[in-house]
């Protein structure tokens, strides 16, 4: 669950991370009336949940009324790779002479946190990680310990940070380390920190991305979640509601599966038999009647989807439950909207097998022909 | 011979008056899987699934020798429970359980390191060795004994692959799942070894997926220290950038690696050939056996 950049600075900003006077809005007058109170200049930021919204025309740096009005009008409501954009973040500039990279993530090659600082700050970070690593000062941190404020200060002296702010950024850094073990984060970024000529030290952007799995002991942000959701796409906020592992993408053949790996490959032999995959959806383990209808539901939902495989192998998933949630669904359907090709194997597949109702789908056997087929029949929609 | 598991194995399952914990706890004794124990607070002097419940896992190890758990506890509490079955010094741990938040396999990951119990999982459907334990929630009726044997991040990818396999009659040594997150206990490489040194290993299936560096990890460790032959797969091909794919560790990062592409390609420079469809994996498996 990644935040949205006000909720992420919010947190910041409790813990002591010094940040801009900022506040949100969501039309032109609320744009104008926090422009006023915070001071010209200021910044104008689309809040979604996507990387390089500035060269997207997501972030407009604006210096009186005419311009904050005109920025207003081009983001709120602009489409923004996909996203919606509904909320704005007006901010106050800050006048930096120097932006740095600090951020907190996990290494899951070392299996421990890895704390980062570089000097190269306001950039893509993941860009200069691969061009320059050089530039990136880490330090490991041991997860039964915490961060002791030695490895913030050689961090920081490694990544070469003037020794006029040294001492703050490492603090900057404690704090964040703290913030990403107490609030479960995976990643926590500030990009650019930005240094100013009084040798102050700012975050002008927060990323704060949560670990989805710790939800349950953080209800604080799992309440931002509800709001960081918003706006974004209308079939992957469908699938939260139910529960699914859903993914949207660009191609005409939906596809319904258990367990992320089965799941992936069926995707890849889509594409492998000249498809193209609309999605990725995950049942899950154990998937009862109710809930495959929920998927088949979803997928009929995407307008771009002609023709549908259900892939199941079985282990703690039934066949028996599978075949009657994919009845469930089809029965209601005075004509079935769009094909729907079925592979049960595993648990209790012989028992699925009798129940489902092969007036309403195509039966294969294995996974390859089950896949052949449904591309075959996306095509035909197409032809 | 069969790879960390076997008939005398002493299973304790933590979790076994939980719903899944019972019925697989069942489905394993069915199998022919030794349980002798069951570990769950608070529950210590009842029965579940035909054997007894103790209140902890070292109490367990004092009245029924296990030297072995599986873990079917829920989410938040699992993390601690694989710290008690590491405290109690098993051989062996198997956790199944999905969604241990991160920094909690963090802290289990720095304390294994200190511990010589081996940890499968966790968020993997477990191991199996045909006819002799199966250790987790695996179908036991679609594997068959044999002399492939089999490693996998994916639970739902390994039935698919054994299936492949079976249905030619090709059968396995040990299958095992060491699971989807991002921090594990076995690992390819580990897993990798342990096929190397059974003597009644003569092939070896490696499905691998999206997300980290652990599949080039290996084909880097099967060019220098594997002889026996090994087939390869990875799951998401088609996975865009930057979304999570199921698997809390299937995300290909924006930097580009982690890709299926990567991993082949390591692979494929190990002489690991690499199927495009679970079948094509089954058609190298068979040419290595000849």
């Amino acid at each position: 669950m990644k935040l949205h950049e006000y909720q992420a600075k919010q947190v910041f900003a409790d813990a002591g991370v010094p940040t801009p006077s900022s506040q949100l809005a969501s039309d032109v007058d609320g744009v104008l009336t926090a422009a006023e109170e915070i001071g010209y200049p200021v910044a104008v930021k689309a809040q979604v949940q996507v990387g390089g919204r500035g060269k997207a025309g997501g972030i407009e740096l604006v210096e009186n009324d005419e311009e904050a009005r005109e920025a207003a009008e081009s983001i709120i409501g602009m489409d923004l790779k996909g996203y919606h954009v509904g909320q704005v973040l007006v901010e106050g500039a800050v006048d930096f002479t120097d932006e740095l990279y600090v951020g907190i993530t996990m290494d899951r090659g070392e299996g421990k946190p890895v704390a980062m600082v570089s000097t190269k700050g306001g950039v893509n970070i993941e860009e200069v990680a691969e061009e320059d690593p050089d530039a990136i000062a880490r330090e490991h941190i041991d997860p039964a310990f915490g961060m002791h404020p030695f490895q913030a200060r050689k961090a920081v002296y490694d990544a070469g940070v003037d020794k006029s702010v040294a001492n703050d950024v490492a603090s900057v850094l404690t704090t964040l380390y703290d913030l990403w073990e107490s609030r479960d984060g995976s990643d926590a970024e500030i990009n650019p920190l930005m240094v100013t000529a009084d040798d102050e030290v700012i975050a002008a952007d927060a990323v704060m991305n949560i670990d989805e799995d710790a939800l349950f002991r953080q209800p604080e942000l799992a309440e931002m979640e509800e709001e960081a959701a918003s706006g974004g796409d209308e079939l992957e906020q469908k699938a939260d509601e139910y529960g699914f592992d859903y993914v949207r993408l660009e191609g005409n053949v939906g596809i319904i599966g258990n367990g992320a790996g089965l799941v992936m490959t069926t995707l890849d032999l889509v594409d492998y038999y000249g498809g193209e995959p609309a999605n990725f959806l995950d049942v899950g383990g154990g998937a009862k009647a109710e809930r495959i209808a929920n998927a088949l539901d979803m997928v009929f939902s995407d307008d771009n989807v002609d023709s549908v495989v259900f892939n199941i192998f079985g282990g703690i998933t039934r066949g028996d439950e599978v075949a009657k949630g994919i009845n469930e669904a089809l029965e209601q359907f005075d004509e079935i909207p769009k094909p729907v090709v079925v592979r049960l194997a595993g648990t209790n597949w012989e028992e699925g097998m009798e129940i489902l109702n092969e007036d309403l789908v195509t039966v294969e056997q294995t996974l390859e022909d089950a896949v052949q087929r449904t591309v075959e029949y996306a095509e035909e929609v197409n032809e | 011979m069969s790879v960390l598991v076997d008939d005398d194995t002493r299973v304790v399952v933590q979790g076994i008056t939980g719903g899944e914990g019972k019925f697989h706890a069942e489905q394993m004794i069915e199998y022919g899987t030794n349980v002798v124990a069951g570990a769950v607070p608070g529950k210590g002097g009842q029965e579940a699934a035909g054997v007894p419940v103790y209140d902890t896992v070292h109490e367990a190890v004092e009245e029924e020798n296990a030297d072995t758990s599986v873990i079917f506890v829920p989410p938040a509490f699992a993390g601690d429970a694989i710290f008690e079955a590491l405290d109690s010094e098993l051989d062996l741990a198997v956790a199944i359980t999905e969604g241990i938040p991160t920094q909690d396999m963090a802290k289990v990951n720095k304390r294994l390191s200190e511990t010589d119990t081996r940890l499968i999982g966790p968020n993997c459907p477990g191991l199996i060795t045909p006819g002799e334990a199966k250790l987790g929630i695996l179908p036991g009726n679609i594997f068959s004994d044999g002399k492939v044997g089999l490693v996998s991040r994916s639970g739902t990818l390994t039935y698919q692959v054994v299936d492949n396999l079976t249905n030619r009659g090709i059968g396995q040594t040990t299958a095992i799942g060491i699971g989807g997150d991002p921090i594990i206990g076995t690992d390819f490489v580990d897993a990798l070894e342990l096929f190397e040194n059974d003597d009644e290993t003569e092939a070896i299936v490696m499905c691998g997926e999206i997300g980290g560096e652990d599949e080039e990890e290996a084909a880097a460790f099967i060019d220098e220290h594997v002889d026996t032959p090994v087939a390869g797969f990875i799951a998401g091909r088609t996975a865009p950038p930057g979304k999570r794919m199921g698997h809390a560790g299937a995300i290909v990062s924006g930097s580009g690696t982690g890709t299926a592409e990567s991993k082949i390609s390591a692979l494929n420079d190990a002489g690991v050939p690499v199927g495009d469809t679970p079948e094509e994996v089954a058609d190298h498996i068979e040419e290595f056996l000849g």
